[in-house]
Parts: structure tokens; sequence; C-alpha cells
């Protein structure tokens, strides 16, 4: 039983490791409702008003259409 | 087999490890163009071929109806085509697009007069192992791959012309 639960838990990590998304399926995350920041000009502003205040900078995603070609 | 910590660790490992996909290699420049064998996408009923097209100078071009830069690149291509195609230039763009009519839509905004495949199917990219959108392979006259060109500005037209016109005068 435990080998079982074991072996089930370990195919269930593998499925983590799936295959990426690659630069041609990149359609459906692309569109402007799966953006993190719907307005990418407001985005930089808002980013820019953030590093200035806190003295850091990043980790709020790349702007651009998830097409990754920047 | 007794299950130690360590065992559990080196199975996960191997599981995560085994489930990992193989990267497709990137075409090199110098290496022979993969095999193309794709339907128009505007023509009904027509296939395209790429080998067929040996003896031509061919830019082969990746696009998707949701990449930006491939909205800057259409027209500068489409110029680039008109002005060479009586010399052996031809185009082949190639459409990633999931579903046909958002590559429709596309076309009626930019449209272009070289022809247009579409592979829904994503077996090409994967071949020619691209890493973003748009990537064009410039082709000589005896199917090898001569250039590699990532993304689309406007200032890589006189590139890209300069770069046809040294094949074609080869």
């Amino acid at each position: 039983m435990r080998v079982l639960l074991i072996v089930i838990a370990l195919t269930a990590l593998a499925g983590c490791a799936s295959e990426p998304v690659q630069p041609w399926e990149r359609g459906t995350l692309a569109k402007s409702e799966m953006q993190w920041a719907p307005d990418p000009l407001e985005a930089v502003l808002r980013d820019h008003i953030y590093f200035s205040k806190e003295a850091s900078t990043g980790g709020g995603g790349a702007a651009g259409g998830g097409c990754g070609c920047n | 087999m007794r299950l130690t910590p360590s065992s559990v660790c080196w199975l996960a490992c191997l599981a995560f490890a085994l489930a990992l996909p193989a990267r497709a290699e990137t075409i090199a420049v110098g290496q022979p163009a993969p095999v193309v064998v794709l339907p128009s996408l505007t023509e009904e009923g027509r296939t395209y071929d790429l080998a067929q097209l040996k003896g031509q100078v061919v830019y082969v071009d990746f696009w998707a109806s949701w990449c930006g830069p491939c909205r800057v690149s259409f027209p500068i291509i489409d110029e680039i085509y008109q002005e060479l195609a009586g010399r052996g230039f031809l185009v082949l763009a190639i459409n990633v697009d999931e579903y046909p009519e958002d590559a429709m839509e596309f076309l009626e905004a930019l449209p272009v007069s070289y022809p247009v495949v579409r592979d829904a199917e994503g077996e090409t990219p994967a071949a020619f192992g691209i890493i973003g959108m748009p990537t064009g392979f410039l082709i000589d006259q005896q199917g090898t791959v001569v250039k590699i060109h990532q993304g689309f500005r406007k200032s890589d037209a006189d590139w890209l012309r300069k770069e046809i016109l040294k094949l074609l005068e080869s």
C-alpha cells in the first residue's frame, strides 16, 4: 500500500515536468485578458513609481504580448 | 525493495527527468532546410513543398496573428517580394495560429502577395526549432539555410534586401 502510494505520488510529480509552452503556442497567452496588467502604459507608469518609492525594481513581468520575441 | 528516504528521492529525480521533454534543436546556418509540405491558407486545395522550390532563394517566415512584430514585417517583406519576385526570390509565410480565422483577419488587414501556408500542428516550427515569433529563414538556391532572423524591426528591411540580393547575384 505504501509503495503504491509513493508510486502514485511520483507519477503525479513527474506530471509537473510537462511540455513547456512553445513559442508558436502562445496565442492564448498573448491575449489582452491574459495579461497581468491590462494597460501596458499604465503598468510601466506604476512600475516607475514603484521603483522610485521602494528603491527596488523588477518582478512585475516583462512588457509585450507574450510572443517570446522580446 | 526497502524504501529509504534517499531511494525515494532518487526515484523522484528519475521520474522527473524521464518526464522532461527533449528540447528541439534550432536549425543552424549551413544546414539543409527541414521538410516543409503544407496546405495554402488562402488558395484552397493548393499545397506548397519547400523542396520543390529549390533553385530559388526562399525566405521562410514563421508568423502568427498575435505576434506584434509580424505587423511590422508583413508590409516590408511584401515590398521586397514584389521587387525581387521576378529575379528568383520567393517568400513562404508559415502561419502557426490555432484558429485559421485569426490568420485570415490578420491577412485582411495586412494583405500580402506571396504564398501563405498553415501549420496548425506546430510540426514545422518544431523542426526548425524556432525560439520566438517571428523567425525568418533565408534559404539559398540549394536549399541550405543561409541566415536566420528573429524578431522584426523597420530597420531590418535594408539588411534583408541586401542579404537576398547577395544570394540572387551569387
